[in-house]
């Protein structure tokens, strides 16, 4: 989650959400996000709302943190009760940082129970959290297959030690496939995220990253460019010339070789940064976000997104548990979307699938383009004759110059 | 020192004795308008605490830029041996692009006062004034201003001007219009040293026109010179070069507020105003008369003025084309010399081709239509008329590189201007060099002072409006200066330079260059657009070429990743605003072909390479 935050129109202090909240709520998925602010050092590349102070003091302390957003949990129960959107059962949850894991698991399994004592939670919900290779044992893995997760994401990013570095990712490679299999043997299901393209990353770095990482063999891989964000440390040193720009044609074939050698591993693309072994094991969270289900945000800075209202909360750890002290809501802001706003996103959004985007959301105008994308060999023909556009691997490098053509009023 | 006048003379019933008419010759910045100012208060016309700095200097930009655009007239009384005198101050442009104004406003005077910045000396546009005036036999009383700077050199100057025009340094008057020292010592001057005008009060009225001006409530205010006769209200009056007849709704003198009066005799300077609404009606240089005891003959000098430069004006957003449209309608009744025609280009859309006496007055008026009817435009790199002759004997005129014949052509030519550069002798070889790589001829040579050149070159009008007098300024560390006048025509090995994306020509790249340079303008271009044009889903490449012959070849490749990695909960808004605000700016894109240019890359590739180095340290 980057940490800058949208403009919107202010949120009142009581968290009520507009009527259009409710409609249709029923029918929809309803999902948690748990954002869990610290970290133990701050990564170059990281714009994320994370701190790595142990002591900010009160309930954004770490130790209090789990009390703060626990009490979040009750308030998010009463803010969409009073505005009448139903209680549903919870179908996925996702921890995310930060490095939710610097928390004590227990902690973690404390904040899924208030959840769960609230909401209810589906039989096959997923649950998920991410960790840092550096900080899970076997007996904090236990911990949290106890308490209801169901799959761990770990941040593996590189396995090259000169990559790592300029990341300033603290794990030793070899940390790795042992936690890997330790989180198998607790039971729960494995995800490594890997970042490509960073300064200095050889083509073939990135070859030997990928087969590491395969020959794992995680049940999912997400693999992202790296984008240096405004503000952050690598930001500045690539401006004052230390590090090497980044250059979109070197992107372009880390790309193409990683959706190569995952595919042939045998896994498939769901989105365009994501494979799964199994269409099972994609992850149900993200695939929520981008159908446009419902989902709430714990946590300073979290974003959600109830029937086409979405907000967020105060980024600080400390506004954000002073406003809980107090009971307001920790909404800073908001933004309530119109009917042309929500088909846009989710044009935006579902392109971004292999399973695609039903071409009869498009306009008159947009369905035109269609032709164009196919003889450009940017969507695939078939699907498109079965009126659902999906992306090439081609078109899924050019994903948002496809979705600027598909929307073209 | 003459105190000011007690009584003032009465319009219409002033002697031509107690008359004098005069003019300030000066460069740009050597405080011609701020000794105007201190003449208007040392004459009473203007009280001090209504002193508006640079009171003749009206328009906003001409305040910015220190520089005049349109002359005025202002009578003042003043005092001398217990006579009161009528002075009329006539105010000149000061830019060489308004020479034939300048000439006119000349012409309405007597004498001129040569104003030159004590720490400065002359420079080359004051050096062709001058040498205008002289020839129009005016009396000359040369003045050094900012004799206060501590820079100043008076002895030095005073040498130059004594050198130039004759006489004794010792004569050369010294002033500061911003203590007043000396202001009043010219005042005196200018009544002891300059003739009175003459004319025949009793022949059939002529007066001869130095300005034209649109007022929004009043209609065109022309201001006038009255040479033979006189002039009164609600008679008819014509306009000898057109027959036009008008109605002569008021008569005064501006003083310096519009004041009407009982007419205009023999050499009083003043305004009319008829009603009519585009200064083309009322044209500089025009001889006016009486229409019931009309003048057998027009004053003479009379000239249409002849647009020198053209220039394409586009409007950024399409749909302000009515905007400029009406802008230029509205300009053009303040300017009689801006011509425009309604011009389309495949690139930029619907524009108008524009014409202009020089640089400097497409810049002014690209800045006022830009300001004061808040339009952002476009302008395509400013050309000259070439006169193409075809083998078949047609001859086309050409003012846009996209007219240029396509047939067989047997002979071009182009205008010529004679300049004259002014700089300290150190400068002499670096300016040969500029004038020498611009095909310039050299013409003479002549030292005004031990240290000061005075340099003549014979060039091609092309090879100036560009960037010449940038490059001068800094050839000669802004010591330089330079004048010009049109100088015929000659024939020259002249090609027409395409640049074409993907194969598609785009118009407003074209330029009509000198063989031998038609390869280095081709190769700017293309690099410039490989770094302005963003990358495509595609290779596109861009051409220079002379008819089919390509001279350079650049190429943009095929973008191969565009795509947002990551897009989660937190993402959403972010990314849909993005593409919100990528879908607005494609709206600004032009389309060439298939290829989406943005228009700032026209803008990049229009501007000169100094304005692009200046736009990047920004």
């Amino acid at each position: 989650m980057p940490s800058v935050l949208p403009l919107g129109d202010p949120a009142p202090s009581d968290g009520l959400l507009p009527a259009q909240a409710a409609d249709g709520a029923a029918a929809r998925a309803f999902g948690l996000y748990v954002h869990i602010p610290f970290c133990a050092v701050r990564c170059g590349y990281c714009d994320f709302n994370t701190y790595t102070a142990t002591e900010l003091g009160g309930g954004a302390s770490q130790d209090a943190y789990a009390g703060t957003a626990v009490s979040e949990v009750g308030l998010a129960a009463r803010v969409l009760q009073r505005s009448g959107v139903p209680a549903r059962k919870l179908s996925t949850v996702f921890f995310g940082g930060g490095t939710p894991t610097l928390l004590p698991a227990g902690d973690l399994a404390m904040i899924l129970r208030a959840a769960i004592d609230q909401w209810g939670i589906e039989e096959d919900a997923e649950v998920t959290t991410e960790a840092n290779p550096d900080s899970v044992t076997p007996e904090s893995l236990a911990i949290l297959k106890e308490a209801g997760f169901t799959r761990v994401s770990f941040g593996m990013q590189s396995a090259v030690p000169h990559v790592l570095k300029v990341l300033d990712r603290t794990h030793t490679p070899s940390r790795v496939p042992q936690v890997v299999r330790w989180a198998r043997e607790a039971g729960l299901a494995v995800s490594l995220d890997l970042i490509y393209g960073t300064p200095g990353e050889s083509l073939a770095d990135w070859r030997y990253s990928l087969e590491t990482a395969l020959s794992y063999e995680p049940d999912h891989i997400s693999a992202y460019a790296l984008i240096v964000e405004e503000g952050t440390k690598l930001a500045a040193q690539m401006r004052r010339g230390e590090v090497p720009g980044i250059d979109d044609d070197d992107h372009a074939d880390k790309y193409e070789l990683a959706d190569q050698l995952i595919t042939e591993a045998g896994l498939g693309w769901y989105e365009v940064s994501n494979w799964a072994r199994t269409p099972d094991q994609a992850c149900r969270h993200n695939l929520a976000y981008w159908r446009g289900d419902d989902w709430w945000g714990i946590g300073p800075g979290a974003h959600s997104h109830v029937g086409g209202v979405r907000w967020w909360n105060v980024k600080h750890p400390v506004a954000y548990a002073n406003r809980l002290a107090q009971g307001y809501s920790p909404a800073a802001g908001r933004e309530t979307l119109d009917s042309d706003t929500r088909r846009l996103e989710r044009v935006m959004l579902e392109a971004r699938l292999q399973s695609g985007l039903d071409v009869s959301t498009l306009s008159t105008l947009g369905r035109h383009e269609v032709a164009g994308l196919i003889a450009d060999e940017l969507v695939e023909p078939a699907a498109a004759f079965h009126g659902r556009l999906v992306l090439t691997l081609k078109g899924r490098l050019l994903a948002d110059a496809v979705v600027r053509r598909i929307l073209p009023d | 020192m003459s105190p000011m006048a007690r009584t003032a003379p009465v319009p219409a019933a002033t002697d031509p004795a107690i008359i004098r008419n005069f003019c300030i010759i000066a460069h740009i910045d050597h405080g011609k308008s701020t000794l105007a100012d201190r003449m208007l208060q040392s004459t009473g016309v203007v009280q001090a605490r209504d002193m508006k700095a640079q009171y003749l200097d009206r328009m906003d930009i001409e305040r910015e830029r220190g520089i005049t655009i349109k002359s005025q007239a202002v009578r003042m009384p003043w005092e001398v041996d217990g006579v009161s005198y009528a002075l009329n101050m006539i105010d000149t442009p000061g830019h060489v692009d308004f020479t034939y104004e300048v000439s006119r406003s000349l012409a309405a005077c007597e004498g001129a006062i040569l104003l030159v910045d004590a720490a400065q000396g002359i420079e080359a546009q004051t050096l062709a004034n001058l040498y205008l005036a002289m020839e129009n036999n005016l009396t000359i009383i040369p003045v050094l201003n900012k004799i206060d700077l501590p820079a100043a050199q008076p002895e030095k100057y005073a040498a130059e001007l004594a050198n130039l025009i004759g006489g004794d340094p010792e004569d050369v008057l010294r002033v500061s219009g911003k203590t007043g020292v000396g202001v009043e010592a010219l005042l005196d001057k200018i009544v002891r040293d300059l003739p009175a005008p003459t004319g025949d009060p009793d022949a059939p009225a002529r007066a001869m026109i130095f300005d034209s001006v649109y007022d929004t409530y009043r209609g065109v205010v022309t201001y006038v010179r009255v040479v033979d006769g006189m002039l009164h209200p609600r008679e008819r009056i014509q306009m000898m070069s057109t027959r036009a007849s008008h109605e002569l709704l008021e008569i005064g003198v501006s003083s310096p507020e519009p004041t009407p009066s009982k007419g205009l005799g023999v050499g009083e300077v003043g305004y009319l105003i008829t009603g009519v609404k585009d200064v083309r009606q009322s044209k500089v240089g025009d001889t006016v008369t009486n229409l019931a005891k009309p003048a057998a003959k027009s004053l003479p000098g009379y000239a249409d003025a002849k647009p020198m430069v053209f220039s394409g004006l586009y409007p950024l957003d399409g749909a302000d084309y009515p905007v400029l449209r009406d802008a230029l309608e509205k300009l053009m009744l303040n300017d009689a010399a801006l011509v425009y025609e309604p011009e389309t280009s495949a690139a930029l859309g619907f524009g108008f081709r524009v014409g202009f006496l020089g640089l400097l007055h497409l810049e002014i008026t690209r800045e006022r239509l830009e300001r004061e009817y808040n339009l952002a435009l476009i302008s395509t790199a400013p050309n000259v008329e070439y006169e193409v002759t075809l083998e078949d004997k047609k001859v086309v005129q050409v003012t846009n590189p996209s007219e240029y014949p396509t047939g067989k052509v047997a002979e071009v030519r182009e205008p010529m201007v004679s300049a004259t550069i002014l700089a300290p002798n150190e400068f002499v070889g670096a300016i040969m060099e500029l004038c020498q790589a611009r095909r310039g001829v050299l013409g003479g040579m002549d030292y005004l002072s031990e240290d000061r050149v005075e340099i003549r070159y014979r060039l091609p009008l092309a090879e100036i409006v560009f960037d010449f007098f940038d490059i001068l300024k800094s050839k000669t560390r802004g010591y330089g200066s330079l004048d010009w006048k049109a100088d015929g025509d000659q024939a020259a090995d002249l090609v027409k330079v395409d640049i074409m994306l993907q194969g598609e020509q785009v118009d407003a790249f074209s330029a009509i260059t000198h063989r031998d340079k038609a390869y280095a303008y081709g190769v700017m271009m293309t690099g410039k657009l490989r770094e302005l044009i963003p990358r495509q889903q595609f290779e596109v490449p861009i051409q220079a070429a002379i008819g089919s012959r390509i001279i350079a070849r650049e190429s943009i490749r095929a973008i191969r990743k565009d795509v947002l990695a990551k897009c989660y909960g937190g993402d959403i808004s972010r990314k849909r605003k993005l593409l919100e605000k990528q879908k607005e700016g494609k709206k600004r894109m032009k389309m060439v072909g298939t290829v989406e240019v943005p228009q700032e890359a026209f803008i990049a590739a229009l501007t000169t390479d100094d304005s692009k180095d200046k736009a990047k340290k920004k």
